[in-house]
């Protein structure tokens, strides 16, 4: 027998003293050997940052694997858990102090697996962040090569200082391109 | 007594008719949707956030198709209880809030983080962005979480919140709700949602809960009062239980033929 899903809801503008914790946005401690950041910025459709936004990243280790370690709540700077979570600030600009993810097996292309709360956004929004690069990976990609050339950009980081810039568009002329899954 | 109206918020009368009239265009679909509609005018802050491109479909990749791991390690037990870890006892009507949380198949999601946060019983929160001249409880932040069990099973002690108004239009109150924050076995399945409580009159006024265009799957949201588990000169008991889908896989007939 096949279940309905349970509809979501908006985060709501509350959701700072019940989703952030301390850490939640290193997933490894910054400046660590390795690290990297992964910054951005979300905009509305006017162009303007959110400030009540929460971004979370779900990634492989470099070596491309998954990690099944529990911490995330709870780091103590060595295990690698590959989850991260961070709220937005007053300009909508959110950061993370990470890894490179790996592909995950050999000629495919990497990424951060990217989910997007809001207060004003009822249900949470699935994108990728890909890792740049001028391999043949992201053009054999399937989502990316699927995509016309304006639109496959939104999903590709961009190289920024110590690591990557992701900026993620709710809505407009740079609207970032967002996922669903079969089963959704 | 009321406040006055800022000049910029619409009346309810106003926000009413905008969910009457996109519920009588959804009257005659027949189509059936589960989640909310992004694009949601009553609800205004959805005017400049909502993406306007249809979402693209991808199969999951080995990342997506795995789930954060959390462990006795991230949650403490007693993170379950929000009636203690101050100095008293917070006010309000105390209640126990359990259910399962399950995939589209009925399997159950096992040892997962749910996390909730909610208003006080006065129906503030303890943030500072929440300037409700209602009183914040010393004994009160509002703030919990869990690990499923063996059996996808949650539970939570907490203070029935209370409504609240915001800012939408002009009297705008929210039903009493908590907010719930839930993985699945598959991050394609990541949900964050909130639970209401049954028989609330402020139902059809709210453009939140109404965003959620179709009855039967509004009905998913609201929570089930239960006498079994209402528990002897202590607390009501609420029974909700969480259905994740999208962990399913489509397989390229490649895999298949491995």
């Amino acid at each position: 027998m096949t279940l309905l899903a349970t509809p979501g809801q908006t985060v709501g503008p509350f959701f700072h003293y019940g989703l952030p914790y301390e850490g939640d946005r290193d997933l490894v401690p910054p400046g660590s050997p390795g690290s990297v950041a992964l910054r951005g910025q979300v905009f509305d459709g006017a162009g303007g940052g959110v400030q009540d936004a929460l971004v979370e990243i779900w990634q492989t280790r470099p070596d491309g694997t998954v990690a099944h370690s529990p911490g995330s709540l709870r780091r103590d700077g060595w295990a690698f858990t590959g989850f991260g979570r961070a709220s937005t600030g007053r300009d909508g600009q959110y950061a993370f102090s990470t890894l490179v993810p790996g592909p995950s097996e050999p000629g495919k292309a990497a990424f951060f697996a990217v989910t997007v709360f809001a207060r004003g956004l009822l249900h949470r929004l699935f994108t990728r962040a890909y890792v740049p690069g001028d391999g043949a990976e992201l053009a054999a990609d399937p989502l990316l090569s699927s995509l016309p050339a304006e639109r496959r950009q939104t999903l590709i980081a961009a190289r920024g200082e110590r690591g990557f810039v992701f900026d993620i568009h709710l809505q407009g002329a740079r609207e970032t391109v967002f996922l669903r899954f079969p089963g959704h | 007594m009321s406040g006055p109206a800022a000049p910029t918020l619409g009346s309810q009368t106003v926000i009413s008719s905008e969910i009457a009239a996109i519920a009588a265009g959804y009257q005659e679909t027949e189509g059936e949707e589960n989640q909310p509609r992004l694009d949601y005018p009553p609800y205004r802050s959805t005017v400049l956030r909502h993406p306007t491109h249809v979402p693209i479909e991808v199969d999951p990749e080995a990342i997506e198709r795995s789930a954060p791991c959390f462990g006795d390690r991230d949650v403490d037990p007693l993170d379950a209880d929000l009636t203690i870890g101050h100095p008293g006892e917070p006010i309000g009507e105390r209640i126990l809030v359990t259910g399962r949380v399950v995939d589209g198949d009925g399997r159950p999601v096992r040892g997962q983080l749910v996390e909730i946060w909610q208003a006080n019983a006065a129906g503030r929160y303890v943030h500072r962005r929440d300037q409700h001249p209602a009183p914040l409880d010393p004994n009160f932040t509002g703030a919990g979480r869990c690990l499923t069990d063996q059996e996808g099973g949650y539970r939570f002690q907490t203070i029935k919140p209370g409504p609240y108004p915001w800012r939408n239009h002009h009297n705008a109150w929210r039903p009493a709700h908590i907010h719930f924050s839930v993985f699945g076995t598959c991050f394609t399945q990541r949900l964050v949602t909130q639970m209401y409580f049954p028989g609330d009159p402020l139902f059809a006024f709210d453009p939140i809960y109404q965003s959620v265009v179709d009855q039967r799957a509004r009905d998913r949201l609201v929570a089930t009062y239960d006498h079994d588990l209402t528990s002897h000169e202590w607390a009501i008991g609420y029974r909700w239980d969480i259905v994740l889908t999208g962990s399913r896989r489509t397989l390229p007939e490649s895999e298949d033929a491995r």
